[in-house]
């Protein structure tokens, strides 16, 4: 351990409450919107957790290198407090300001005991300043991370959620696409259509657009993608639910998409029941069909 | 080289392939295919393809072929029971079989052609008549 860890280790001991004071009042005038009394005793445990963490650090470990094993209790502090500020949907630069706002009153104290000799402070200065821009930088890649790991649990979910496959009738499917195709998406839904066809032996497939926000040439190529597919089981499928704005679309794009398609999924259900030989009969027009 | 036995149901043939396909077993099937459309003077083609499990490029070429053969003899052909997994394989490939007609299974294959056949000869009475 060289001289200056030694300083600047006795420096945070010594002063340790006074530090902690400090930075308490530097967050909380940092945050106008007075948060509420429970994140600020959540906030004021973290800092002195901080403050604890990172004299353990700087006495053992090099003030250089926050990947070394000295630093590993650091590290797991930093990422606790990321993680429950990223899940609690405060923005990375709340969650960095928490770190950098150390500087001032660390600094303060720099100052205030090394006063007349401006090399040694403008060097204790740096190192500290290196040391916490790495601690910094470290919270927001793990708050990056967190919410990295959100955004892919949302999307499996979505993808689980949004691929129904709906039999309407004896041998006739619905398939209500909700949302963008994007090819991850298309290749559940062929997945889940052609087993459905399988197990159910449908003839006819009706692929509902209603939902679906636009359609681009890929989202094109991706209908014609299953509509294909389920070609080659043997089922014919009718496109419905094409809004006004979209058929324009697809015409300016110049795709030909080669499917029979319908305005509403009451016009596709209708054919459908046409195609496999059936009627749908108003009972008052068949009187003699009843008891 | 084990062969593939082609089967005639009435006035269709029945081929059920069993075995992985390799290249010399598909032209001999469109050698003998074509021998039997002509002698049995067959007027569909039935292929059973439940039991593949992998179709290349080439096996989607010949059954490509086989349907526009059949097509030039006056028969019509059905590709049945495909699976998921190969449908999905042969749309990424890029072989959509736009020539071919398909069926989920050996029961539904054989109500179509009958009811192409039928519809051919209907066609042909309203011409004549």
């Amino acid at each position: 351990m060289s001289d200056h860890q030694n300083f600047l280790h006795g420096l945070i001991e010594k002063h340790q409450t006074q530090l902690l004071a400090d930075w308490l009042a530097c967050l909380t005038r940092g945050s106008a919107s007075g948060a509420g009394a429970h994140r600020d005793d959540d906030r004021s445990e973290q800092a002195k957790r901080f403050i604890d963490q990172l004299r353990m650090g700087v006495r053992h470990g090099q003030l250089s290198d926050i990947s070394a094993s000295d630093w590993t209790p650091m590290r797991e502090l930093l990422e606790d407090i990321s993680r429950s500020q990223a899940s609690e949907g405060i923005s990375s630069t709340q969650t960095a300001t928490f770190v950098f706002s150390f500087k001032e009153p660390l600094f303060e104290l720099l100052r205030r005991n090394i006063q007349n000799d401006t090399d040694c402070l403008a060097r204790e200065t740096w190192s500290a300043t290196r040391l916490l821009d790495q601690l910094g930088l470290f919270t927001i890649e793990c708050y990056q991370r967190t919410r990295e790991e959100l955004i892919g649990r949302q999307q499996q979910e979505l993808l689980e959620l949004s691929t129904p496959v709906v039999q309407l009738w004896d041998g006739i499917l619905a398939l209500p696409l909700i949302g963008t195709l994007d090819s991850a998406r298309t290749q559940i839904v062929m997945e889940s259509l052609l087993e459905r066809i399988v197990t159910s032996g449908a003839e006819i497939a009706i692929i509902d657009i209603t939902g679906v926000p636009t359609v681009d040439t890929l989202v094109a190529q991706h209908l014609i993608k299953t509509i294909s597919a389920a070609r080659l089981m043997g089922a014919d499928c009718i496109l419905s639910g094409i809004r006004p704005q979209i058929a324009q679309t697809i015409v300016h794009l110049g795709l030909e998409l080669n499917v029979i398609s319908k305005a509403t999924m009451a016009d596709a259900l209708r054919l459908a029941l046409h195609r496999t030989r059936k009627t749908i009969v108003s009972r008052a027009a068949a009187p003699a069909q009843e008891a | 080289m084990g062969e593939i036995p082609i089967l005639k149901i009435r006035d269709c043939l029945l081929v059920s392939i069993q075995v992985d396909m390799h290249d010399r077993l598909a032209l001999a099937l469109q050698d003998d295919l074509t021998q039997r459309i002509v002698e049995d003077r067959a007027r569909g083609v039935m292929i059973d393809i439940s039991a593949l499990e992998i179709v290349d490029s080439f096996i989607g070429r010949m059954l490509n072929n086989i349907a526009a053969m059949s097509r030039v003899l006056d028969a019509v052909t059905v590709v049945v029971g495909m699976r998921p997994a190969v449908a999905i394989t042969l749309v990424e490939l890029g072989l959509t079989l736009t020539g071919v007609r398909t069926a989920l299974n050996v029961d539904r294959g054989l109500e179509m052609i009958r009811g192409i056949i039928d519809r051919d000869e209907r066609e042909d009475d309203r011409r004549d008549g």
